[in-house]
């Protein structure tokens, strides 16, 4: 049987062209002369016959699902006990680090096939189309790497703070992670969107689902100290100093240049913790700057120096890369902000709608500026809104989980969601961003993302010409 | 007597003092949920937290080049000298003349006279212009410089001499036509590099997405309105993946839960297929020696090298069969991979690699016994 085909509990009466005449006169015939078991196994064959002719993308599981539900006994997963109700279960301990159940094993982080070149300046996106609420489980963050992944000895690692000249940082100060995590902590839930996300959609519908369209997205609770109180030990200049210099430790030695007024804000973490443990090394173990709002080339990984100057840093990825090509011919440089955004992820592309009826629309918003102040979801291509429910809790610069009660018809329909924060930013149409940027920025798509829900039940990404 | 009480009363009064001081001490930082008005006290001092950073240190660190040169070290390099280094570290990923987008985006191409002359590249107005170099881009001379002192080359970086950075810089620029054949870069003339580069006025910092008050602009430039009813008109369908698309990544059915209220798409005649539909996937047949993966990941051997394509070096499968008849392949094998060499398959150059015998050895036995069939299923 295939997945999209089946219909757990689902009780129905076995249609009569179930199988074919000749079948049904044999069945009846058989049964006068008391050959039940015959007619067990006849309807058995036939329904295994009919799943496998039903693994077509279409084909929906109504019909299939009556298959496996005798007549008038009922469903076999209630009638028959299962082993696991009948015989003695796993004993405590058996992973002393637990993993998702093997019926889990589709949901993974992937990577867009052509996408790079070499596998250790790539990315990976995370399953957004199978996640829940509003964290993401850190096996399953995106992954952003521009020159492969360490797994960094702690006790080895060091933060510096310096400045750019002798006097802008009173005392250039060395920290080791003992010391750091000593220090009073903070924990605080932020989304962390890398600055292409989406990027491949600029000009036109690139990839099939969202997971490729917005998974280079993922929300945690981070814990760590934050960078202005190791400032004010060093006896930072902040009138001078305006900018921050994050570098890290692996082979990139990546660096960004941090805006002093968010660190100022207190928003800014040295972080070491992810989810109540420690960051994953793909994530920077053992430590990472936090920098809510702010897209994820800023929120540098293996973090081992902070300097502190009097001017922007012009580096490789500030210059060359997370740069945004205007109409125009120029380049926006230093754009960090992560503007106000949304995506429906149930349904979304690439999936197949079971049957006609019920569904809650539900899917993520998020904005750099701040709080989401509320979504609305269109099914019909952003004609007409409804106001959609936020489900708890909303969170400064974090995912916020929304929800729409839908009743889908078996028409097609226009699924669309668009977000608007607390400073009143509404998310834009393709077209509303595009006439201000053009279509070849690659970085900073926030636009409204719509999916084509077919009469066969089949989700697909779509770019509307009206918008 | 009375006195003493009094002293008593005093050393009372002191302790009670200090354990008020204690207990301020050990008041529980403020929960996460608090506004940063409310963070830990940054007026304390941590006694005991941090050290100083010696000069030494921060010698080894703070190797950062400002856009004003802040932080170049004094040295040089012609691009004679450059052209030598970079034949023979770098060529083999961005090619002879830095136009290889094979592994990377290219580095030089795209730039013109005119452009030196405006500080404009002209190409990043034509859309029809496939793909964009890093001269196009680079708007500042100290990135290219810091860059490729701290990241490359890309398998063993920071090795480089400041000479060599200066080297491969000039180089750079030379093919590109930003400086002249006999031109040396140095800390002296790298603000006569930038005065020329193609595209030194293409950035702009006048907008809103840098949060913070540097650059002016604060008001976002697209602008939406949150209309209800009846606001655009009746949509139609614009782009979407074309059907021979459908499985350009892999079969969706295999990339969605197996459980809720939707399934995903069949895209593709998944072997899957042919197994039960619970996600316990059992694994397939291995073939005979799998690929050490990890290992030509590790060591970025699959950065050049395709199991059966080549990219700038040739496929396994085609070095498999190359030397599938000789008996000493494997030492062969483990010596070209350490050390490298040149004129075997082209005139791309392989590097030396800092690969250590055992994982060299792990991977020349797979090409020796096993590549030429993995490659083949």
């Amino acid at each position: 049987m295939s997945p999209d085909d089946r219909r757990p509990g689902r009780l129905r009466k076995a249609p009569e062209n179930f199988i074919d005449a000749a079948g049904m006169r044999a069945v009846f015939d058989e049964a006068r002369h008391g050959r039940r078991d015959f007619i067990r196994r006849a309807f058995a064959a036939t329904g295994a016959a009919l799943t496998a002719a039903t693994t077509a993308p279409a084909a929906r599981a109504s019909a299939a699902s009556a298959a496996s539900v005798d007549n008038d006994a009922g469903d076999p997963n209630i009638l028959e006990l299962p082993e696991h109700s009948r015989g003695l279960g796993q004993p405590v301990a058996t992973d002393g680090y637990g993993k998702p159940s093997k019926y889990e094993a589709n949901v993974q982080r992937r990577q867009s096939p052509g996408l790079t070149q070499t596998r250790q300046a790539s990315v990976s996106f995370a399953p957004l189309q199978s996640l829940f609420g509003i964290v993401t489980p850190s096996g399953l963050h995106f992954e952003r790497h521009h020159q492969g992944w360490w797994d960094i000895d702690p006790a080895k690692h060091r933060l510096m703070v310096n400045g750019s000249d002798a006097a802008i940082v009173k005392t250039p100060t060395v920290y080791t992670l003992d010391e750091l995590m000593r220090m009073p902590s903070v924990s605080r839930f932020h989304f962390i969107e890398c600055g292409a996300n989406t990027g491949m959609e600029w000009g036109n519908v690139a990839v099939p689902t969202c997971q490729y369209t917005h998974g280079m997205l993922s929300c945690s609770e981070f814990t760590g100290v934050p960078l202005k109180v190791l400032f004010e030990r060093c006896g930072v200049d902040y009138k001078r100093g305006r900018y921050v210099l994050a570098e890290g430790a692996d082979g990139s030695s990546m660096t960004r240049t941090i805006p002093m007024a968010l660190v100022e804000s207190g928003a800014v973490l040295v972080a070491y913790g992810q989810n109540g443990e420690m960051l994953r090394p793909e994530n920077g173990y053992p430590l990472r700057l936090v920098v809510p709002g702010v897209q994820g080339v800023s929120w540098v990984k293996y973090l081992r120096r902070l300097e502190v100057g009097d001017m922007p840093y012009a580096t490789k990825d500030e210059t060359l890369h997370y740069v945004d090509l205007m109409p125009g011919g120029r380049h926006r440089q230093y754009t960090s902000l992560q503007e106000c955004k949304s995506v429906v992820t149930t349904p979304s592309g690439g999936q197949v709608l079971l049957d006609r009826g019920y569904y809650s629309i539900s899917g993520l918003a998020w904005s750099g500026r701040g709080k989401v102040a509320r979504v609305d979801v269109s099914t019909d291509g952003g004609r007409n809104w409804r106001r959609a429910a936020l489900q708890g809790p909303v969170l400064d610069r974090a995912l916020t989980r929304f929800s729409l009660d839908w009743v889908w018809d078996g028409k097609p329909a226009l699924v669309q969601s668009r977000a608007v924060d607390e400073t009143g930013y509404v998310q834009p149409t393709y077209a509303q961003l595009r006439a201000v940027r053009g279509s070849r920025s690659i970085y900073h798509n926030n636009a409204i993302q719509t999916w084509w829900v077919q009469e066969s039940g089949e989700v697909r990404n779509v770019q509307l010409a009206a918008s | 007597m009375c006195s003493s009480r009094r002293r008593e009363v005093r050393a009372r009064d002191a302790a009670a003092v200090a354990v008020a001081a204690l207990l301020a001490a050990l008041a529980p930082a403020p929960s996460a949920s608090a506004a940063p008005a409310a963070l830990p006290d940054a007026s304390r001092s941590y006694p005991g937290i941090g050290r100083a950073a010696t000069s030494a240190e921060l010698q080894a660190w703070d190797i950062d080049v400002r856009p004003d040169f802040k932080g170049l070290p004094p040295g040089a390099g012609s691009v004679v000298q450059g052209q030598a280094v970079w034949e023979a570290k770098c060529a083999s990923c961005h090619g002879v003349f830095g136009e290889s987008g094979e592994v990377f985006n290219p580095i030089v191409g795209g730039t013109t006279a005119d452009d030196v002359r405006s500080g404009r590249a002209a190409r990043l107005t034509d859309s029809a212009y496939p793909g964009r170099t890093t001269l196009m881009k680079l708007s500042t001379v100290s990135t290219l410089w810091d860059y490729i002192r701290r990241a490359m080359p890309w398998n063993q970086p920071k090795s480089l001499a400041v000479d060599e950075v200066y080297a491969v810089s000039a180089y750079i620029l030379n093919l590109g036509g930003v400086v002249p054949d006999d031109f040396v870069l140095s800390d002296r003339t790298m603000a006569e590099a930038q005065r020329r580069l193609p595209n030194r006025d293409g950035m702009s910092t006048a907008h809103a997405l840098w949060p913070g008050p540097e650059f002016g602009v604060r008001t976002p430039d697209v602008q939406a309105s949150p209309c209800m009813r009846d606001c655009a008109a009746a949509a139609s369908v614009a782009s979407f993946l074309p059907d021979y698309a459908r499985n350009a990544h892999g079969n969706l059915a295999d990339q969605n839960r197996l459980v809720g209220p939707q399934r995903g798409a069949r895209t593709a005649a998944a072997p899957a297929d042919a197994v039960p539909a619970t996600a316990a996937s059992s694994p397939s047949p291995s073939p005979p020696r799998a690929a050490p993966t990890a290992l030509l990941d590790q060591h970025a051997c699959s950065a050049c090298h395709g199991v059966d394509r080549p990219i700038v070096g040739p496929a396994f499968k085609d070095i498999a069969k190359k030397y599938a008849a000789r008996d000493d392949a494997v030492g062969y094998l483990v010596q070209k991979i350490r050390s490298g060499g040149s004129g075997v398959w082209g005139a791309v150059p392989m590097p030396s690699q800092a690969i250590g015998e055992p994982d060299a050895r792990t991977i020349a036995r797979w090409l020796a016994e096993a590549a030429g069939s993995a490659a083949a299923k």
